[in-house]
């Protein structure tokens, strides 16, 4: 019988041949990963009640991404628990304040093609770009992992989405996202193997890839896979990871229980109306609303991919009067990349306020935005009182619409610009 | 018949951040139960009283990894939340926290206030009227999580095990 990429991870996993979708089975767990909120300060007081130890913590990697840098006496207790603890547990692969951990942890080569991992946070499925079944559990379930390095899963069915053709200018793998999510709905995935193929899938850089996979939390997948390729095994390399195995890593034909297909060419910029990412339209049925801010961040929408489509919509330009321009750079690297090519240049010269490179406003954590603001965010999710009081209406679209919005104070169609 | 249980109804996609607030995740699970759905239901939190339940609409619980969601529902006492579809993430959770989930395709018939009662191991909510709606069967391994109070009493349990000698 044919298996999916899905079902060929999970069978590795679990040390079966094969697997089939509905089997409960349970699986041996490569990496776990968790940041500063789901991870230690939860963790620490219920390993101390079990008595139990890391069952292995060259496996574990730990980032402070969600109250860093800290701002109040909360935050700077809860942080202070995750460095402690840390170095309490000699944790070989601890990222403290270098960016969002769905980016900073590929970049530092910890996920790679055949890997099963788990991660204390629900945009986890990010790993699945790089051909790893990686998805989200609570912090409970991280103690299960963390002490016996061994989780349970069903077998999902596997959604197919193929995406023919090839975008035109201006329009993302954001704009993929809000398409699909505004099709099936915010639990469309029903928490079965979302796979993204197809030409314009295949075409898409790394960066864009993670996007697609990371936006498979709002479809309400388990898991948002991509066949690695050269594309993935290329990047790896660059990023610590040389010499990766892709051959092994795909769908048998007919594997698919269900698929679905797309056309890249006529997709255009999509924006997600507050207060669900569901609510995606074209951006023509929202052009003309009035912002008065513009937000560019988070592990979805600020790698560097996102803060070159902005520089292209922004160089020599500025933002409208009275608009805020904020990015936050996904991760240093990121952040640093840009500054050597001069992406982050165009950025501030066009009026943009330079943000931390952590979870910032998108985790709602701490930072808001102010009550009764219309923004555009390139973020993941608009929910109600999320990222502000609940007054605060968020728009979701890519980073080339959020930059195209700020430029003109209200939702516009970044293709205008760019023509 | 099982114990009566008086009903909260809420509507369709209620979200984590709904649930456990951003702005409280800073604090313990007393805190953030006060303020369990104040942006949806402000009357909730302070009102509801322990084996209490709620009945909502599809997809409840998207969003975030956050147990806290499921926690905060346990904290004020609440018994079961009847859906006809959860988010997959939450779903885990609620049970790894000890809180049951009853996947229920006909449940938006129920009203608020009404008094019902269920069955998890038989699949059935009972409407006041003596109406049975069926529930979708729970894997007897995931009951049994229930019965134990959720994932870290058996964790406790194995690893006393393992260091008894």
């Amino acid at each position: 019988m044919a298996m999916s990429l899905a079902a060929k991870l999970i069978a590795r996993a679990c040390g079966r041949e094969r697997v089939t979708p509905g089997e409960i089975v349970t699986c041996r767990v490569d990496l776990a990963m968790f940041h500063d909120s789901s991870g230690p300060r939860r963790l620490q007081p219920m390993l101390e009640q079990l008595g139990a130890r890391i069952w292995d913590r060259n496996k574990v990697v730990l980032v402070m991404d969600h109250y860093v840098p800290e701002r109040s006496e909360d935050a700077r207790r809860i942080v202070r628990i995750a460095r402690d603890w840390a170095r309490e547990q000699q944790l070989p692969h601890v990222y403290d304040s270098i960016g969002i951990c769905h980016v900073v942890v590929p970049q530092h080569g910890h996920i790679r093609p055949g890997m099963f991992c788990v991660g204390g946070d629900s945009h986890s499925p990010t790993g699945g770009a790089f051909g790893s079944y990686m998805f989200g559990v609570g912090s409970t379930e991280m103690l299960g992992v963390v002490t016996t390095g061994e989780i349970w899963v069903q077998v999902p069915r596997t959604i197919r989405m193929r995406w023919r053709g090839r975008l035109s200018r201006g329009v993302t793998a954001k704009d993929m996202m809000l398409a699909m999510i505004g099709r099936f709905g915010m639990n469309g995935g029903a928490w079965q193997a979302v796979e993204f193929t197809g030409e314009a899938v295949r075409a898409l850089p790394m960066h864009e890839r993670m996007t697609l996979s990371n936006m498979s939390a709002e479809l309400g997948a388990q898991v948002g896979l991509i066949e690695p390729d050269e594309v993935t095994r290329d990047w790896l390399a660059a990023h610590g990871a040389p010499g990766v195995e892709i051959a092994p890593w795909h769908s048998d034909p007919d594997s698919a229980d269900e698929e679905h297909g797309f056309d890249a060419a006529t997709l255009m910029p999509q924006v997600a109306a507050p207060f669900s990412p569901a609510n995606a339209a074209p951006v023509n049925q929202h052009v003309g609303t009035v912002i008065q801010a513009a937000y560019i961040g988070a592990c979805t929408g600020a790698k560097l991919e996102d803060l070159r489509f902005a520089a292209q919509v922004l160089r020599g330009r500025h933002v409208a009067p009275g608009v805020r321009l904020l990015v936050a750079p996904a991760s240093h690297a990121d952040r640093d990349a840009a500054i050597v090519e001069g992406t982050l240049q165009v950025l501030q010269d066009a009026g943009a306020q330079l943000l931390p490179s952590a979870c910032g406003v998108c985790a709602g954590y701490g930072d808001s935005l102010a009550a009764d603001e219309t923004v555009i965010s390139s973020t993941a999710r608009n929910f109600k009182g999320r990222m502000g009081p609940p007054s605060t209406r968020v728009y979701l679209a890519s980073a080339y619409t959020v930059a195209a919005s700020a430029l003109a104070g209200r939702i516009a169609d970044p293709r205008e610009v760019l023509a | 018949m099982k114990a009566a249980h008086r009903v909260w109804r809420l509507g369709a996609e209620v979200d984590t951040d709904a649930l456990a607030p951003g702005a409280w995740m800073q604090h313990g699970i007393e805190v953030i139960a006060r303020h369990c759905l104040e942006a949806l239901r402000p009357d909730f939190a302070p009102g509801v009283r322990p084996g209490d339940v709620i009945v909502a609409g599809p997809d409840f619980g998207i969003g975030s990894s956050r147990e806290q969601a499921a926690a905060a529902l346990r904290q004020l006492g609440v018994a079961a939340v009847i859906a006809p579809s959860f988010a997959g993430l939450f779903f885990r959770n609620a049970f790894n926290l000890g809180l049951l989930l009853l996947t229920c395709p006909g449940c938006e018939r129920i009203g608020e206030g009404e008094i019902i009662a269920f069955d998890a191991r038989a699949g059935r909510v009972t409407r006041a009227d003596g109406d049975v709606l069926p529930a979708e069967p729970i894997p007897p391994f995931l009951l049994e999580m229930i019965e134990a109070g959720g994932l870290l009493p058996q964790l406790k349990r194995r690893f006393e095990q393992r260091t008894s000698p």
